[in-house]
């Protein structure tokens, strides 16, 4: 019997994250990745498997140790890695969670949605859409890939009324401009479901990863934004 | 009874009996909003504060001692009154007569006063020499009666900073009933319950209180006495705010000028004061500007409060600290929050004045704390990291609505409950004793029972917990009976007659052991237990070092297979302690908390199991050791509120540290998430907690430059301190602790 349970792929857990999702949150980052962003900041989490193997009974067992922490906000985040694929798993996990009234928020890239995806969204409270760029052109460049599907993905959230956040990583001198803004804006205004728009500062502290796994890391060059550029874009543009 | 100045007072049973939680409960007003009502510093309280950083910078220039007076003793009225700038001053009175001048107190023992003096370019004067010549002090008492086997405990440093040599403190007088009934009602009282006392069986035990009572009404003159050379006279009770908050300093001034006690706490003052605030508010006699103002006074007034230390006594209290503890906040028995405008007005001189390690703000949590207080709590922390939380939804069953927290993070029944402070021994250091059979291989001593060295090339883990159970047994018994000369010496030579006449005259006593190494024992277990530990021998064939093998679960990732083992030790501890009758009756109670002498700790302590290297430092408190946490902050938090409160009543303290950024995005969001963290913490029973928001950058950068940051506090365990005051080396660990980070 036990060969049939489903386990997921875990990097790792980080039973304090602020800053994935709203409130205090009991994260899990999921292992595997299909995606090559050259601004990836987990290169640690692209190979399919993973540090740990849980069942999504045991990751709830640890999740439920922390609702009282989680108040009125908080609750947990899948993010990965990429988390769609072990949606099947995020599907237990979430599952599990609803039925102990813990909040489920999901950070995906939005690059999967097949009938798995589908099941898994009808659990979740919450979607972090990191959508990575505003144009097809800087996908495929620097993602590897279309922005197609991650549109289709959100049009998706929004027929089925999914509360979304936009995140987008400023990138100086790649998308660190107000047509990326503007375009960005109009995407969030043109589906409500969207209540929020995030815009993350690009950081290098993953560096190191990248040093430690023998393998370059493709924006190493790139500075990073300063806060007063990280303030400018977000005023006046309705993003956080 | 009936008095003029308590006018406008709510009728109680606190009229006819000394009773100050009645005339609270009465009388309060409990305050549900936020902090938007707080009033600015006032011009006069700016230019106040700029004369003590003045003195303050000066202090620092002097080596941390400004000025020291070798001729006088220090007692109530041996001083003539000082001031720091007499025409503005609200709040007045100073230990002696000139501010941050410190005096000697060698009631504790003269060696230690002569050390002192002696280590700032001092000498004691011929004058207190001859007179000590003459007199028994509370260390000369301890070494006459100290066992040879005491001597060797403390000698290999098994238990270490006994009040042996200096006051021992941690008793917090009720202040506050000298504000509300002035001393003649006070000494009144005592009269009576002398003579009820003189009535009945004279034995030892009343004996002892029957001459004690003659020292208290004494002293309750002598207050009076020093008051009076102020120009106040303070026997008749407080006729509006600034009297109240005035008197009350009196009071505490009294208590330190006479004791130089390790922690001198204040108790829990500022919702009574807020009484006294309301009332004149409400007659017009007072603004809310006024109010800050008299807060702000009494509060600068604290932070000038000094004792004189050898700084071999700062190795183990580093950052010239005094614990002038005021527990802020908390429930009323009633389901009322203790919440007043006073609490926030009391926080608020964190702002006012800018934020300091004293007083020790202790914030007692409640879940049913009104959400205002919570955020502005969670706000003050963010902006100071001054302040510390303990959880009054466990204190508050066992000591009622108005306990105090002495020191760090001891609770007892203000005026009612006192304790006998006993530092802690080192755990760490026993299991090594333990595994040596009698013999610690960093002093060269031999002793505890005397076993062969445990044989195998492997240890074992039930062999281990055997012995360990053994040596346990010996030390508790040891360590009471160590206690029990101690308390017995200081009551005789060194009783604190001033805090103890604002007691009640049949008072509770506890009798506090601590522990220090929790996390390294812990983890050394489970090293034996889930690893391979190999013990590496010298040339004697004494135990010296280990090869641990494997992985094994650590303390502090919420992993229940090693954070009980933590919670059975301290349950193992209390449960010897408890065994061996202490002095006076008192009740066992225990800590897991270091101050900031894991230092210290660790440096007397050889390599351990866990894989920690000889003289490493140790964690403070209960807190795990540095950088074993894998799984975030709240897994750490999860595993130290594991330590039952049960076992430990004299507390568990957790240092935590944060980088803002791990708190959230912005401000608001970092606010919000601390309190429901806190709420979590708390909900799982845990005890105590200090908040750091700060980054390592700030510590290191402020480590190599040290004048860029002269009011940099960070709290470290169970108090806070001035980062600049703490040695090189305690400075050094703080910055190698876990900074939980954002990722």
């Amino acid at each position: 019997m036990s060969d049939c349970v489903l386990k997921g792929q875990i990097h790792s857990i980080q039973t304090l994250g602020t800053v994935d999702g709203p409130g205090v949150r009991f994260v899990v980052f999921l292992q595997g990745c299909p995606l090559r962003c050259k601004c990836c900041h987990n290169p640690d989490t692209w190979e399919l498997n993973g540090n740990y193997e849980y069942t999504a009974e045991e990751i709830v067992k640890k999740c439920v140790r922390y609702k009282e922490y989680f108040g009125i906000d908080g609750g947990i985040t899948l993010s990965g890695g990429e988390p769609l694929l072990q949606a099947r798993f995020a599907k237990e996990v979430f599952s599990l969670c609803k039925k102990e009234g813990i909040n489920t928020c999901l950070d995906t890239s939005g690059i999967i949605l097949n009938e798995d995806t589908k099941e898994l969204l009808e659990v979740t409270d919450l979607v972090l859409l990191d959508i990575k760029y505003t144009t097809d052109e800087l996908y495929k460049e620097n993602v590897g890939c279309s922005i197609h599907p991650v549109l289709r993905f959100l049009d998706y959230l929004q027929e089925k009324e999914i509360p979304v956040w936009l995140r987008q990583v400023i990138i100086p001198t790649i998308n660190d401009n107000n047509e990326n803004i503007t375009e960005l804006k109009r995407i969030a205004d043109t589906h409500p479901c969207v209540k929020k728009t995030e815009l993350l500062p690009f950081k290098k502290i993953c560096q190191t990863k990248y040093d430690s796994m023998n393998i370059p890391f493709p924006f190493s060059h790139i500075p990073t934004p300063t806060a007063e550029q990280m303030k400018k874009l977000r005023t006046g543009n309705g993003c956080w | 009874m009936e008095h003029k100045n308590w006018l406008g007072f709510n009728k109680g049973v606190w009229q006819d009996e000394i009773n100050v939680r009645d005339f609270i409960q009465q009388n309060y007003s409990a305050y549900t909003g936020d902090e938007s009502f707080l009033c600015k510093a006032t011009e006069r309280t700016d230019n106040m504060m700029k004369k003590l950083q003045a003195l303050f910078a000066l202090e620092r220039q002097f080596g941390g001692v400004l000025d020291i007076d070798t001729v006088t003793v220090s007692s109530l009225t041996s001083y003539s009154p000082g001031y720091v700038d007499k025409d503005n001053e609200i709040i007045v009175g100073l230990q002696t007569n000139r501010p941050l001048k410190r005096g000697v107190n060698p009631f504790g023992g003269i060696r230690m006063a002569r050390q002192a003096c002696q280590a700032y370019g001092y000498k004691l004067s011929e004058k207190v020499e001859d007179e000590f010549n003459y007199r028994t002090t509370h260390n000369d008492g301890v070494f006459r009666a100290y066992t040879d086997e005491m001597r060797l405990a403390r000698k290999s440093h098994i238990i270490t900073g006994l009040p042996d040599a200096y006051g021992r403190g941690r008793i917090i007088g009720d202040y506050r009933r000298v504000a509300l009934y002035g001393i003649n009602k006070l000494i009144e009282e005592k009269t009576k319950d002398k003579k009820t006392l003189a009535m009945g069986n004279f034995n030892t035990e009343q004996i002892r209180l029957d001459e004690e009572l003659y020292q208290q009404i004494a002293f309750l003159g002598k207050l009076k006495e020093m008051a009076a050379m102020y120009g106040f006279d303070i026997s008749e009770p407080a006729s509006n705010a600034r009297e109240a908050v005035q008197w009350t300093y009196f009071a505490y001034l009294g208590a330190i000028k006479e004791q130089n006690g390790a922690a001198m706490s204040l108790g829990r003052v500022s919702t009574f004061f807020d009484i006294y605030f309301e009332r004149d508010i409400a007659n017009g006699t007072l603004t809310e500007e006024g109010a800050q103002e008299i807060m702000d006074d009494f509060v600068m007034k604290l932070r000038l409060a000094r004792h004189l230390r050898t700084p071999e006594y700062n190795e183990l209290f580093g950052g010239d600290p005094m614990w002038i503890t005021e527990a802020l906040g908390g429930m009323g028995e009633d389901g009322r929050t203790l919440v007043t405008k006073s609490t926030f007005r009391m926080l608020n001189t964190l702002y006012t004045l800018g934020s300091s390690p004293e007083p020790n703000l202790t914030v007692l949590w409640s879940n049913s704390l009104p959400e205002g207080f919570k955020r502005y709590c969670a706000k003050v922390s963010v902006d100071t990291d001054s302040i510390q939380y303990e959880n009054d939804d466990i204190m508050r069953p066992v000591y009622g609505d108005d306990y105090a927290i002495a020191c760090c993070v001891s609770a007892m029944k203000v005026g009612k409950q006192m304790q006998f402070f006993g530092a802690r021994c080192n755990l760490a250091k026993l299991l090594l004793l333990a595994i040596n059979g009698g013999y610690d291989t960093t002093s060269g001593i031999h002793l505890g029972p005397q076993m062969p060295v445990m044989d195998g090339d492997k240890l074992d883990i039930t062999q281990v917990e055997k012995r360990f159970s053994v040596y346990m047994e010996w030390l508790a018994a040891l360590y009471v009976n160590t206690m029990n000369v101690i308390h017995y010496m200081h009551d005789k030579y060194a009783y604190e007659k001033t805090q103890m006449a604002l007691h009640d005259t049949k008072v509770g006593r506890f009798m506090a052991f601590g522990i220090a190494g929790l996390s390294v024992v812990t983890d050394s277990l489970s090293a034996i237990k889930y690893a391979c530990v190999r013990p590496v021998k010298d040339e004697h064939g004494f135990i010296v070092d280990f090869e641990t093998t494997g992985d094994f679960p650590k303390y502090g990732n919420d992993d229940d297979a090693v954070d009980l083992i933590a919670r059975d030790v301290t349950h193992q501890f209390i449960t010897e302690l408890r065994k061996t009758p202490t002095y006076r009756h008192a009740e066992h109670t225990l800590s897991v908390l270091t101050i900031t002498s894991n230092v210290m700790y660790g440096k007397h302590t050889a390599a351990t199991p866990d894989g920690r290297k000889a003289c490493a430092p140790f964690a403070p408190g209960a807190n795990p050791m540095h950088n074993r946490e894998e799984n975030g902050a709240l897994a750490s938090l999860n595993s130290v509120a594991k330590i039952s409160y049960d076992d430990c009543r004299d507390g568990v303290s957790n240092t935590f540290s944060i980088t803002p950024e791990a708190l959230g995005k912005e401000k608001t969001e970092r606010i919000i998430n601390l309190v429901t963290i806190l709420d979590g913490y708390f909900a799982k029973k845990a005890h105590h907690i200090n908040i750091n928001v700060l980054n390592r950058e700030t510590l290191m950068d402020a480590y190599e430059n040290p004048e860029k940051y002269p009011n940099l506090t960070i709290r470290v365990s169970g108090y806070a301190v001035n980062f600049n005051k703490l040695s090189r080396e305690q400075q050094r660990e703080v910055i190698s602790r876990t900074f939980h980070e954002a990722i």
